[in-house]
């Protein structure tokens, strides 16, 4: 084999002149603070990172464009660490003071660089990890979802609701109880059949789960999952179904009821003045409908009579007591187990862990 | 009709403009794209350089990130000069960093770290090398069609690593999430000049793997079966012994990036460890004609166009999908010009005169890249 003069020598060439040449057309540095946001997915998924990007764009128009240098990355798997951490580093690098990270799986990676720069404030969504310079943040999405069950328990005259869920972790158990609890309380016999897929946006798996949950003689659907798939599946059988993240109306009209949605944008206004003033510190922030981070959705027109008043009514309560109203007992888990005693709510660790389902779930969390 | 033809190699000056006119031809079009987008070509294409080469920050991540696309790219490099299409770096990989996380997770406390990496390193190369000598065996006694083979092993040592995440290793103390556990701190790999020490690794083992093929008679024996089994046979080697030995140390190599990711960077075991670094290393191989040197300096250009398009997201706002284009963009006019090197297009007039004797170099050629 006789050693050819490489591409790579020519590539190196071309690539070291137009650094020359390059230099001098970038800009100055600004006084703006910067600010990072590292996304799991692209920022139109539809689902959950449109969510964040949603409340980043929102946070961006409250406190002037003007005064906040946006740095976003997109597709940045939370499984891959590597990447996650280059993803920071050029944040970093780029000047950023403050770092969101807005899925699950960053954490170990954000937790490491938050140790090696200490002068940048990390953000880290649904985590539990804290430092000095790293907090997390999340929503009682339980709330809307427990009024979501409302709409759902007065829709459903078959009696069946479908879940379509994602994995079978605390986060997404909490929210199929919260549901459950909210169907139960318009509808005592009703029973929420749940399916998982095991992945968080998978719209043939998500739609394969709906399909087989219409089959079984459900006739709403509800959904932790990122796409409208479930919602599409729920239209083409004539059927309803509720979204999850963002509005999905528009997605299937005739469909649609409402949906349990994330509004981060004051949020992340409210933290990024904080490392504007020197005012941020580690909150572990966990909101409610009370504090506007989580909310449902409009109702559309497809809802049961009388629906509105119904939801109107415990938001009062919702926003009054917290999850305190949702996980009060006497709770009971499927078995018919007493799991919380009358006259006693959940603490936030025992909401953080749950891992059973309460009596109305039809389904199994898988063994772990 | 047109043809394909093997032609004399270009070499020097004119090689060269080639390869300069294909890069260019590239960005040119790259940048084309980018200002139909709405964004400012200049000032994109400044990001992508800063973000890479602007500053020592820059450059020591591209030596991150470039670390195992080298490693890589040398095991596919051993593996293809014998013509053993090791497309399974991706899976060895992923191996390797479970063999590594296996010894790791589970020394005694209060290992020195100086024996813990040693062990981990060593258990990644052997992970990685079972992972390959699994179809190498087969291709070896059986036959077998090793493309195939290494290709499907990857989505096994992946999906194995999907399991372990989500039940045998599942971390107890993440609160019901599939994460593993990182692995102990006496495991991790010492920085020498802000990087991980695998890049040491890296630059030894391009130099090893130079000397191997050039001055050994492993290596010797690995391009003779490479160029033809039936040589090397008549010539009295021993083509299995040295198909499965070649498929052994590339295994092991790729198992070493494996094993260099989770000690170095990632520090935590997952499916994504590979990140596509095994099959970004077969482009690296084949456009350095497998030659050690050259991969070393692809690798680094590789990391740099990575590292540029995220800092080209991260700075101008443009979606990662145009980072995509560009990388996808430039790797192509790469391989184009490549082809047009080798061969050349010749238009025939009417394909009816051509007989059964076509030209024997046409296309088929096995001797690729002498």
């Amino acid at each position: 084999m006789s050693i050819r003069k490489p591409a790579v020598l020519v590539l190196a060439l071309v690539l070291v002149l137009a650094t020359l040449f390059a230099t001098g057309c970038t800009t100055g540095t600004t006084t703006k603070v910067k600010v990072g946001v590292l996304y799991i997915s692209t920022v139109d998924d539809g689902g959950w990172s449109q969510a964040h990007k949603r409340g980043i764009d929102a946070a961006v128009a409250e406190i002037g464009a003007s005064k906040v240098d946006l740095m976003e990355l997109q597709n940045i798997p939370d499984t891959d660490t590597a990447k996650t951490n280059a993803a920071i580093d050029q944040m970093v690098a780029a000047g950023c003071k403050i770092i969101f990270a807005t899925s699950f799986g960053y954490m170990d990676a954000v937790a490491a660089k938050a140790t090696q720069y200490p002068d940048v404030k990390f953000e880290h969504c649904s985590g539990y990890k804290t430092a000095a310079n790293l907090d997390n943040y999340f929503g009682q999405i339980e709330q809307p979802r427990y009024l979501s069950g409302i709409v759902a328990g007065m829709k459903s005259t078959t009696g069946k609701i479908g879940f379509v869920a994602a994995m079978p972790l605390p986060e997404v158990i909490r929210g199929i109880n919260a549901f459950t609890l909210g169907v139960l309380s318009v509808n005592p016999t009703a029973k929420v059949y749940v399916k998982w897929t095991n992945t968080w946006y998978g719209p043939d798996v998500e739609k394969e789960a709906a399909v087989s949950l219409l089959n079984e003689g459900c006739d709403v659907l509800a959904q932790h999952q990122d796409s409208p798939a479930a919602l599409k599946a729920a239209e083409e059988a004539g059927m309803f179904g509720i979204g999850y993240d963002n509005p999905m109306g528009t997605q299937a009209p005739k469909a649609y009821l409402t949906a349990p949605v994330w509004n981060w944008g004051a949020y992340y206004a409210y933290k990024i003045k904080a490392v504007m003033n020197g005012t941020w510190k580690v909150e572990q922030y966990w909101g409610g409908l009370k504090e506007g981070i989580v909310a449902l959705d409009t109702l559309s027109s497809l809802v049961a009579d009388g629906t509105q008043a119904k939801v109107d009514a415990v938001t009062t309560d919702l926003k009054a007591q917290g999850n305190d109203y949702i996980f009060k007992g006497p709770l009971k888990d499927q078995t018919g187990t007493v799991k919380v005693e009358a006259g006693k709510t959940m603490t936030r660790d025992e909401q953080m862990a749950m891992s059973w389902f309460v009596e109305g779930v039809v389904g199994e969390i898988p063994a772990s | 009709m047109i043809r394909i033809v093997r032609k004399e190699d270009m070499t020097g000056v004119r090689a060269a403009l080639v390869r300069f006119a294909s890069i260019v031809a590239a960005l040119v079009v790259s940048m084309l794209i980018v200002w139909i987008l709405g964004y400012d070509p200049l000032r994109t294409f400044g990001a992508i350089l800063q973000g890479s080469f602007g500053s020592k920050f820059g450059i020591l991540n591209t030596v991150v990130i470039a670390v195992p696309l080298l490693l890589a790219a040398l095991a596919v490099s051993v593996a293809f000069s014998m013509k053993f299409w090791n497309i399974g770096a991706e899976g060895q990989i992923v191996m390797g960093a479970f063999g590594a996380a296996a010894v790791s997770m589970n020394l005694p406390v209060g290992t020195p770290p100086v024996v813990a990496i040693l062990l981990s390193l060593l258990a990644g190369m052997v992970g990685g090398a079972v992972w390959a000598l699994i179809p190498g065996l087969f291709r070896a006694y059986l036959g077998t069609n090793e493309t195939l083979f290494t290709l499907m092993m990857n989505y096994i040592a992946i999906q194995w690593v999907v399991f372990l995440r989500n039940f045998l290793w599942k971390d107890p103390a993440a609160h019901g999430f599939p994460i593993i556990a990182t692995i102990p701190a006496n495991a991790f790999l010492p920085k020498v000049f802000g990087i991980h020490a695998g890049w040491i690794l890296a630059l030894a083992l391009a130099a090893a793997a130079y000397f191997f093929l050039r001055s050994t008679k492993l290596g010797y024996e690995i391009r003779v079966v490479g160029e033809s089994e039936r040589t090397a046979r008549y010539a009295g080697m021993d083509v299995r012994r040295v198909l499965v030995l070649g498929v052994l140390i590339s295994g092991a190599a790729a198992g070493l990036a494996g094993a260099v990711q989770l000690t170095g960077v990632t520090h935590t075991l997952s499916e994504s460890i590979g990140g596509g670094v095994g099959f970004t290393a077969i482009i690296i191989a084949w456009l350095s004609n497998l030659n050690a040197p050259a991969i070393v300096a692809t690798s680094f250009l590789f990391a740099a166009l990575k590292q540029g398009a995220m800092s080209m997201e991260l700075l101008v706002g443009s979606p990662s999908s145009l980072s995509d284009v560009v990388m996808g963009l430039v790797l192509m006019a790469a391989l184009a010009s490549e082809f047009f090197l080798r061969y050349r297009l010749v238009r025939e007039q009417g394909a009816k005169g051509r007989g059964p004797l076509a030209p024997p170099e046409a296309g088929t050629d096995r001797k690729e890249g002498s």
